[in-house]
């Protein structure tokens, strides 16, 4: 079998997540061993429009990265969304909760009329073309990123957590953040990270975007435990869980 | 040379984010020549609008996957100041470790992964796997060196997570410190051959010189070749300007050619970056680092863009050698377990100022009374230097028109990289008013 040919292409965001590919460091040296990198302008300076595997790092926030997605995605047979900037908009939607006018005339003031200037909501990926995987977090771990290309290598399907970060952080014998007053978005964020922040001392603020069923209830039950409400985590949950249109916050 | 002479290099290859330089010519008449930011803005000042004052640095981190703990660390200070928080000498010191480790990694990536292939006249660093793999291994053991100090500290790689206004989460443990010691203390040996690694190619640095203003910190008591404390210098200026004081030396502009501002003081342009750090406090460095200096032929007024990233080498040597005495000074003083100082949230407004590795950066924020932030401004390295790449193409185009297309176009990559540009970073920070 051919090498598949990979082509790596950044949006609006702080291309944090291709750094974590560069500091694989003698790993990406095997895995550029066995695919055929054609595309990525952050390291090398080959450019191609020809490649099997996409994939995309950063959010959509303008009408001409629109189109330059869907010109990738029609190029490519499986497109990756990498990093919560692509996987759910990530830090990037907060702008979201403002109008684009506000937006706009808050950082450029009297220039902000001019066209190069121009913004538009934030989209995560999958709200342009459609997204066959997802590396999520902020920034996404190295160690899945890998377990997801060899899991596509090998024509498997990657299993990724369906489950919230506070088993992850309970199985590593943490105490609790809530118990030292900080609001952790442990019970309602897909783990995976291997609770690293919370590992940290740090409470979890939800980059690796919510599990796909999470229990309300149960958190419901948390917030109140503590004498708090869901308003008071919605303050936490805006960082990285904001929407397409205003998030009520 | 007669003809046309048409470049247009659309998002140049090996830097952090989208930029773009285009030249056109004809029989040797320079008729257009820019270099432009094309980058997608990203409206952080608006982002943080409304949020928590223990929520800013997590926000703005992510302004910069590379130097994302200088960004944390800027927002901490003014986050710090403004709310009236003063930490101890030990989180101070642990944070300018965490930050050393941020200049450290930042400036193995740009010299190994990203300009050297430049003087090795291939397209990538993958290439030279093969002629010079020693060097790549070095380079590699280095950068892994950089990560682990960074994680070691900051609890990851990327987007530091211990860091909290009023202190840290969490700090190493004494044996974690030796270890990193112990690792710090090798590195120097890989360290001096990635020296002679660059000595054996240094015929390819272009020279090219320009004069211009450099700008960075300056810190005299104690004297400190700094990337953390001190007030804001430049060689066109004798005296210093307090932090609080940076809107008087950016003096940031719209541009049409840019997403990102541009900034002047002094001149139509300034530098800043390691060769800025290099030039007000060059003799401040620490011994080995000052070898480092000598033996590259670098001295204190050095106007030739490309030797920037010869610079960032010098201070890796300089960055390894105080670490190690930093990590002595923590441990003859005794780890001590440290909570995080409680917040009173109350209303103010505070700037505050790193040296992030591309060069000096600034934070300022306002809060509510009840430390909800209403105003944010920063100014980022690589908006500073906007202006100063212009002028240096400007200078520079007209002596090599002759050398060809391909020439042409090479050195003017060559020298955008040279200044570590950080894209993502200059187009996703703008001035803003502050409205009340």
């Amino acid at each position: 079998m051919d090498k598949p040919r990979i082509a790596i292409f950044d949006f609006a965001c702080c291309e944090g997540c291709q750094l974590q590919i560069v500091n694989l460091e003698e790993e990406l040296l095997d895995l550029i061993g066995v695919v055929d990198v054609v595309e990525w302008r952050e390291a090398i300076s080959n450019q191609s429009h020809e490649y099997d595997i996409a994939i995309v790092e950063g959010s959509i926030t303008r009408p001409e990265d629109e189109k330059r997605v869907q010109l990738i995605r029609t190029r490519a047979k499986i497109l990756i969304a990498l990093g919560a900037c692509a996987t759910i908009g990530g830090i990037n939607k907060l702008k979201n909760n403002f109008p684009l006018d506000y937006v706009k005339k808050c950082v450029y003031g009297k220039d902000a009329g001019k066209a190069h200037l121009n913004t538009d909501q934030t989209k995560a990926v999958d709200e342009v073309v459609k997204v066959d995987y997802y590396v999520h977090g902020c920034p996404i771990d190295r160690r899945e990123f890998t377990y997801i290309v060899r899991c596509l290598l090998m024509g498997k399907t990657p299993e990724i957590p369906e489950y919230p970060v506070c088993v992850e952080c309970k199985a590593k014998g943490n105490p609790c953040l809530w118990d030292y007053d900080q609001l952790c978005l442990g019970p309602i964020i897909r783990a995976g990270c291997g609770a690293k922040c919370p590992s940290s001392g740090f409470r979890c603020f939800g980059c690796r975007g919510y599990v796909d069923n999470p229990n309300v209830d149960a958190a419901r039950d948390v917030i109140a435990r503590y004498g708090l409400n869901i308003e008071n985590l919605k303050t936490k949950m805006v960082l990285f869980g904001s929407k397409k249109e205003p998030t009520n916050i | 040379m007669s003809g046309k002479l048409s470049i247009n290099v659309h998002h140049v290859t090996r830097i952090e984010g989208h930029a773009n330089i285009v030249v056109n010519a004809t029989d040797g008449k320079i008729e257009k020549l820019q270099w432009q930011i094309p980058e997608a803005p990203r409206f952080f000042e608006v982002m943080v609008r409304g949020r928590n004052y223990e929520d800013i640095q997590t926000i703005v981190s992510r302004i910069c996957g590379i130097c994302s703990i200088s960004h944390s660390l800027a927002a901490i200070k003014a986050v710090e100041k403004a709310l009236g928080l003063e930490v101890s000498e030990q989180v101070d010191k642990v944070r300018i470790l965490m930050h050393y480790a941020e200049q450290f990694q930042s400036h193995i990536l740009h010299i190994g992964y990203l300009a050297v292939p430049d003087f090795f006249g291939v397209s990538s660093v993958i290439p030279l796997v093969a002629g010079a793999g020693d060097v790549v291994k070095t380079i590699i053991r280095l950068h892994r060196l950089g990560n682990e100090w960074s994680e070691l500290i900051g609890g990851r790689t990327t987007h530091p997570i211990t860091l909290r206004p009023g202190g840290l989460t969490k700090i190493p443990t004494e044996q974690q410190f030796r270890q990193l010691q112990q690792q710090l203390k090798k590195s120097m040996a890989d360290l001096k051959t990635v020296l002679n690694a660059v000595l054996s190619v240094a015929g390819n640095i272009p020279d090219f010189e320009r004069e211009t203003e450099y700008v960075s910190l300056r810190q005299d008591t104690p004297p400190t070749y700094t990337f953390y404390h001190g007030d804001i210098a430049s060689t066109d200026y004798d005296g210093v300007v307090a932090v609080d004081d940076w809107k008087t030396v950016a003096n940031e502009y719209v541009t049409d050619q840019s997403t990102a501002k541009w900034a002047k003081w002094h001149r139509d342009c300034y530098a800043v970056g390691a060769l800025a750090r290099f030039n007000n406090n060059a003799d401040l460095l620490s011994p080995l680092a000052k070898d480092f200096a000598k033996s590259l032929g670098l001295k204190k007024g050095c106007h030739n863009p490309f030797m920037n990233t010869i610079v960032q080498l010098v201070e890796c040597a300089h960055l390894v050698e105080t670490a190690v005495e930093l990590i002595d000074g923590l441990l003859v003083d005794g780890l001590k377990q440290e909570k995080v100082i409680k917040v009173k949230p109350k209303a103010g407004r505070a700037s505050g100022c790193v040296e992030a590795p591309r060069g000096i950066l600034f934070h300022e924020y306002e809060f509510d009374s009840k430390g909800n932030c209403v105003a944010a401004d920063i100014c980022i390295p690589t908006n500073q230097n906007h202006a100063n790449i212009q002028k240096d193409f400007e200078s520079l185009v007209p002596q090599i028109i002759d050398h060809g297309e391909d020439a042409v176009r090479q050195k003017l990559e060559m020298l955008v990289r040279a200044y570590d540009p950080c894209v993502s970073c200059s187009a996703h920070m703008l001035d803003i008013k502050f409205v009340k």
